[in-house]
């Protein structure tokens, strides 16, 4: 669970004062919050914990980092929920 | 070496594992500290491309694997209550408790539900105000601040029904109660790149003074690992003991301000027990006191709760690097991430069930080479 991953922020917006952004892990999308990196807008990879993201990567790295975790079966894990996401 | 192929960077890969060779002349142990870290060695052999005398040992970084037993028995207790959801991260539900574990209450009717984020909590909290909601969080400086913006959105949007169990650790005192043992046989550490995203690195340069241990932050892919030793090895070559940043793509020397700010308004360092290791002081994230209010230790009363490990588990010798999974006489055995007996098979981080995914085999060779 302490597991974070590189993700493309797609689009952002203000959730009643918490800034949020749809952010791309491949093939699934989750919102994120931005609270903790207020420079980050769409188009930018960061990398996301638990909901937030942390810090920001350049995309190759990104990229790289991404496919690995896929082949290593631990994506779909770390995003687990029971919540209705979509 | 059957992993590394997979990847695409195995000629860099090979290349740093050869450079390591070559410069290592003495027998170094070095501890990875995060789980993370852990599953990649396994999963990509990096510990069998190393030189014979470079030895991995495994450390204690899996949030999952240090929450102390009494906690899951404190989140079993409260999950059994009336009007209670209990929220939590997916692999907590599978750790033992001294009965049970959270899946069995689930499955027996309790309403726990898996989060992927702490703002999940808040949603359901939201949607479902004639119930209690506790949290059940867990994790390192990596998750705390997360953790941390629930409580304080909490109080700000007045949510009376939300409430937090908190059990978060913190890695420096950790690597100090590893280094202070008598025991001790880490010379060198890769240190936790997400951890350090956060918080930056500052702290772990005390250690390094104190205990004239080089540490390297690394990040999670097989060739930051390669690095991150190749750092390692050559400081202990040449007699240093600094800290160096391998994962630079991610950490910076401040950390992330904004997110250790929240950590230090809803937090106070407090003592912690980890599971297999024990106590250690000021090792520990607790919620402060203007937040008592979501605090479900007090609102539960659930203080006071103690619990025994399983005697045959040898996870607190696993965690500090003085046993392989493999030694353990219920390795693979009597405990499996089916049915675990210690909490370091259930987290595909924990060392025991990153050792049982990939490393089963070397059971059968136990004894013989
Ligand atoms: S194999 Fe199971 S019983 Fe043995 S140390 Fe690991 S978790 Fe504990």
């Amino acid at each position: 669970m302490c597991l974070a991953i590189p993700g493309k922020i797609l689009t952002t917006e203000d959730r009643n004062g918490i800034r949020t952004g749809r952010v791309q892990f491949g093939g699934i999308t989750r919102e994120i919050c931005l609270d903790f990196l207020p420079e980050a807008a769409a188009g930018d990879y960061v990398v996301v914990h638990v909901g937030f993201a942390i810090s920001r990567v350049d995309r190759e790295e990104a990229e790289r980092s991404y496919q690995l975790l896929e082949s290593m079966g631990l994506l779909q894990g770390e995003l687990e929920s029971d919540v209705d996401n979509s | 070496m059957k992993y590394i192929d997979e990847y695409r960077d195995e000629r860099i890969a090979r290349e740093l594992s050869a450079e390591i060779a070559r410069r290592t002349t003495r027998h170094w142990v070095l501890m990875e500290i995060c789980g993370g870290q852990t599953h990649t060695l396994m999963r990509f052999g990096i510990d069998e491309m190393l030189p014979a005398n470079t030895e991995m040992v495994h450390g204690p970084g899996c949030p999952v694997c240090v929450t102390p037993l009494e906690m899951i028995d404190k989140a079993i207790e409260v999950a059994l209550r009336p009007g209670v959801i209990l929220v939590s991260y997916g692999d907590m539900l599978r750790v033992p408790g001294s009965h049970t574990d959270l899946f069995h209450v689930r499955a027996t009717g309790g309403d726990v539900r898996i989060i992927y984020s702490p703002t999940e909590a808040l949603k359901i909290a939201r949607a479902n105000p004639d119930r209690r909601v506790v949290f059940f969080a867990v994790g390192f400086e990596t998750t705390a601040p997360a953790n941390a913006m629930a409580i304080w959105q909490a109080k700000r949007e007045g949510l009376k029904n939300f409430s937090m169990l908190a059990s978060h650790v913190l890695v420096p005192p950790a690597i100090r109660a590893l280094l202070s043992s008598p025991r001790n046989r880490v010379q060198g550490f890769i240190g936790p790149g997400h951890v350090c995203t956060v918080m930056g690195y500052r702290e772990y340069e005390d250690l390094t003074r104190e205990f004239h241990v080089p540490i390297v932050v690394g990040g999670f892919e097989p060739v930051d690992l390669l690095e991150a030793i190749l750092m390692l090895v050559t400081q202990l070559e040449e007699g240093r003991a600094q800290v160096e940043n391998q994962y630079v793509r991610s950490v910076t020397y401040e950390g992330n301000k904004l997110a250790q700010k929240i950590l230090g308004q809803v937090f106070e360092v407090c003592d912690r027990k980890w599971r297999g290791i024990g106590g250690i002081p000021e090792s520990g994230l607790g919620i402060r006191q203007e937040y008592e209010d979501f605090d479900a230790d007090k609102i539960f009363a659930l203080e006071g709760l103690t619990a025994e490990e399983p005697p045959e588990c040898i996870s607190a010798e696993v965690l500090q690097g003085l046993s392989k999974p493999i030694d353990c006489p219920a390795f693979a055995t009597r405990c499996t991430p089916e049915s675990p007996l210690g909490a370091l098979m259930v987290s595909s981080e924990g060392a025991c069930a990153a050792y049982y995914q990939y490393r089963r085999h070397m059971v059968a060779g136990r004894g013989g080479n």
